[in-house]
C-alpha cells in the first residue's frame, strides 16, 4: 500500500476520516491507527510533527491531568475537606490537609476555610484512571479567590489567552489594572475597577473568537489601547 | 453567587457600570422568529441575547363563562424548563413560573388587547378560547420581557383554525383570520439598585437587585399592569422614574416586532 497523507497539514478533519495511511506515520494524540491507516478520533487540524500525526481539537470539554491549573468552585463541605466543580465531568476533592497552611484543628468548622459557592485557584495533585481528582489550594499562587467575577471560555483556547510564557495575560493586566488568573478549565477569575474589567472582558472573550488566527498579540495590543473595541 | 461576589457586582452597578459594559437603558441584541411550530395555531420565537423563549397560541371552542356569556376566554400558562437554568426543577410551577405567568396575563387582559367580544361565536353557548403557552429555552437574565415580547409576537401571528357544522375547531383547515387585537402591550422590567435604574437584566444582576418594576405598557404608552418585586421599597418618584424608563424602553423594544 502506498505511504501517504491523505489531508494537508493544518487542514481540519472530522471524526474516522483517515488523516494518512501506511505504517510509517505514527499516530499522536487525537489520532488512531485502524488497520494500517491513521484515523481521526476528534474534530479538529491536523498537526503533521515528522511522522507522528497530532490532532489540535477546536473544542471540547476539559479533560483534568496533574500539575494543571484550575479555578473550581465548591459544591459540598465533606468529612475531611471539600467537593469541588472544575468545569469538567468529573469533581475535584480537596483534602483538608492540601487546603491551607495554618492547622486545621479536630472538629473545626471547614466553611470558614472553604464555603459552598466560593471559587478558589487550585492545582490538580492527582487524577486516577476512574477520573477521581484531588487538588490543593496550598502552595505559590494559589488561594481562595474573594469577590471579583468569573467569566468562561473554552479550555482549548486557554494556551492563547495565556500566550507565550504569560506574555498576553500579562499585556491585557498591565492595560487594564486587573487581578487576573486564567484557569486550566476554561475558569478566569477577573477582578478590578469595573470598567476595566469590562475591557478585560471584551479583549477575553476577542481572544477566544479569534485564537485560530495570527497577528493576535498587534490585535489585542490595539484593542486595549482603544480601550476594548476593535 | 457568595456573598462577596454579590458586594463586588453591586459596586459596580452603583458605578453604572454593567457587567456586559451595555448602558443602563440598552437592551441586548432582540431578535424574534414567527410561526415556529406548526402544530400551534400561532408560535414566536424570541431572543435577548442569550435568553431565549418560545410562546405558542391554541385556539380552542368552549362553553363561555355564564357570568360573560358573550365573551371568549384568554388563558396564560409559563413553564420554566429545567434545561433553561439550573436552579429550575421539573415538577409543578413554582412561584416563579406562576409570576411570570401572571404577569404576560396582566398585560395581555388588562390592556384590553384582544377583543374578547369577537371571539364569541354564540351568546352563552360557545366562544374560542386563547390559550398563550410560554416556555422559556435559556435563561440569561429578564424573561419576563421575553416573555412578554414572545406572547405578543404569538398573538399577532395566530389565525384562526376552521369551524365544523358541531362549533368545534377544525384543525386540519387554517383561515387567514387573524386573531382581534386592539392593543399591543410589552412589557419592560426596570431594576433598582442604590440610586441607579436599569433595565435588561443579567442572570447576576437579577440575583442582586433591591427592587425591580414590570410596567406593561401598550403601543400608545399607555401603562396597562405592574408588578412590584424585590426586598426594598420604592418611593412613588421611584415609580415615576420607572415607568417613564419603560415607556422610553418599550418603543426600543417594539422596534424587534
Amino acid at each position: 500500500m502506498k505511504e501517504e497523507l491523505k489531508v494537508n497539514d493544518k487542514d481540519i478533519v472530522v471524526p474516522g476520516e483517515t488523516i494518512a495511511t501506511g505504517m510509517s506515520f505514527l499516530p499522536g494524540p487525537g489520532t488512531y491507527r485502524y488497520e494500517s491507516n491513521i484515523v481521526a478520533q476528534k474534530l479538529g487540524m491536523v498537526s503533521v510533527d515528522g511522522k507522528v500525526i497530532k490532532l489540535i481539537t477546536l473544542s471540547g470539554k476539559y479533560d483534568p491531568k496533574v500539575k494543571d491549573r484550575v479555578i473550581g468552585r465548591v459544591v459540598d463541605v465533606l468529612m475531611t475537606g471539600w467537593r469541588f466543580d472544575i468545569n469538567c465531568p468529573y469533581s475535584a476533592v480537596l483534602n483538608m490537609k492540601d487546603a491551607v497552611s495554618e492547622f486545621i484543628p479536630r472538629g473545626a468548622d471547614l466553611t470558614q476555610y472553604f464555603n459552598i459557592s466560593d471559587y478558589a485557584i487550585g492545582m490538580i495533585t492527582n487524577v486516577t484512571s476512574q477520573k477521581l481528582v484531588d487538588i490543593a489550594t496550598k502552595g505559590p499562587g494559589l488561594r481562595k479567590l474573594r469577590g471579583g467575577r468569573i467569566i468562561s471560555v473554552s479550555p482549548k483556547k486557554v494556551p492563547r489567552i495565556i500566550g507565550k510564557e504569560g506574555s498576553m495575560v500579562t499585556l491585557i493586566k498591565e492595560k487594564t489594572g486587573c487581578d487576573i488568573v486564567v484557569g486550566q478549565n476554561g475558569l478566569v477569575w477577573i477582578s478590578g475597577e469595573p470598567h476595566q474589567e469590562v475591557v478585560a472582558v471584551n479583549t477575553i472573550k476577542t481572544i477566544e473568537q479569534q485564537a485560530h488566527l495570527s497577528g493576535l498579540t498587534e490585535r489585542v495590543s490595539e484593542m486595549l489601547a482603544n480601550g476594548g473595541s476593535q | 453567587m457568595n456573598s462577596e461576589r454579590k458586594a463586588h457586582l453591586l459596586a459596580a452597578l452603583k458605578k453604572n457600570c454593567r457587567y456586559d459594559g451595555r448602558k443602563p437603558f440598552d437592551y441586548r441584541e432582540i431578535t424574534v422568529e414567527y410561526g415556529i411550530s406548526r402544530s400551534a395555531e400561532g408560535s414566536a420565537r424570541v431572543k435577548i441575547g442569550e435568553t431565549e423563549v418560545i410562546a405558542g397560541i391554541k385556539l380552542e371552542t368552549a362553553t363561555p363563562y355564564p357570568d360573560r356569556p358573550n365573551e371568549g376566554n384568554l388563558m396564560v400558562n409559563a413553564e420554566l424548563l429545567p434545561m433553561s437554568n439550573p436552579e429550575f426543577e421539573p415538577g409543578p410551577p413554582g412561584d416563579q413560573a406562576t409570576e411570570l405567568a401572571r404577569v404576560v396575563d396582566r398585560s395581555i387582559r388588562e390592556s384590553k388587547s384582544i377583543d374578547v367580544k369577537k371571539l364569541c361565536i354564540s351568546p352563552g353557548e360557545n366562544a374560542w378560547g386563547v390559550m398563550i403557552d410560554v416556555c422559556s429555552i435559556n435563561d440569561a437574565g429578564n424573561l419576563f420581557d421575553a416573555a412578554a415580547l414572545a406572547a405578543l409576537a404569538a398573538l399577532k401571528d395566530a389565525k384562526f383554525p376552521g369551524l365544523t357544522k358541531e362549533g368545534k375547531a377544525n384543525y386540519e383547515e387554517r383561515t387567514k383570520n387573524k386573531l382581534p387585537l386592539k392593543r399591543e402591550p410589552l412589557e419592560v422590567t426596570v431594576l433598582k439598585v442604590g440610586d441607579q435604574f436599569f433595565v435588561d437584566p443579567l442572570s447576576d444582576e437579577e440575583k442582586v437587585v433591591e427592587a425591580r418594576l414590570t410596567v406593561g405598557v401598550t403601543e400608545k404608552d399607555t401603562v396597562c399592569a405592574l408588578q412590584k418585586g424585590g426586598q426594598s421599597p420604592l418611593t412613588l418618584k421611584d415609580v415615576d422614574e420607572m415607568i417613564k424608563i419603560a415607556q422610553k424602553a418599550a418603543q426600543k423594544l417594539r422596534k424587534a416586532l
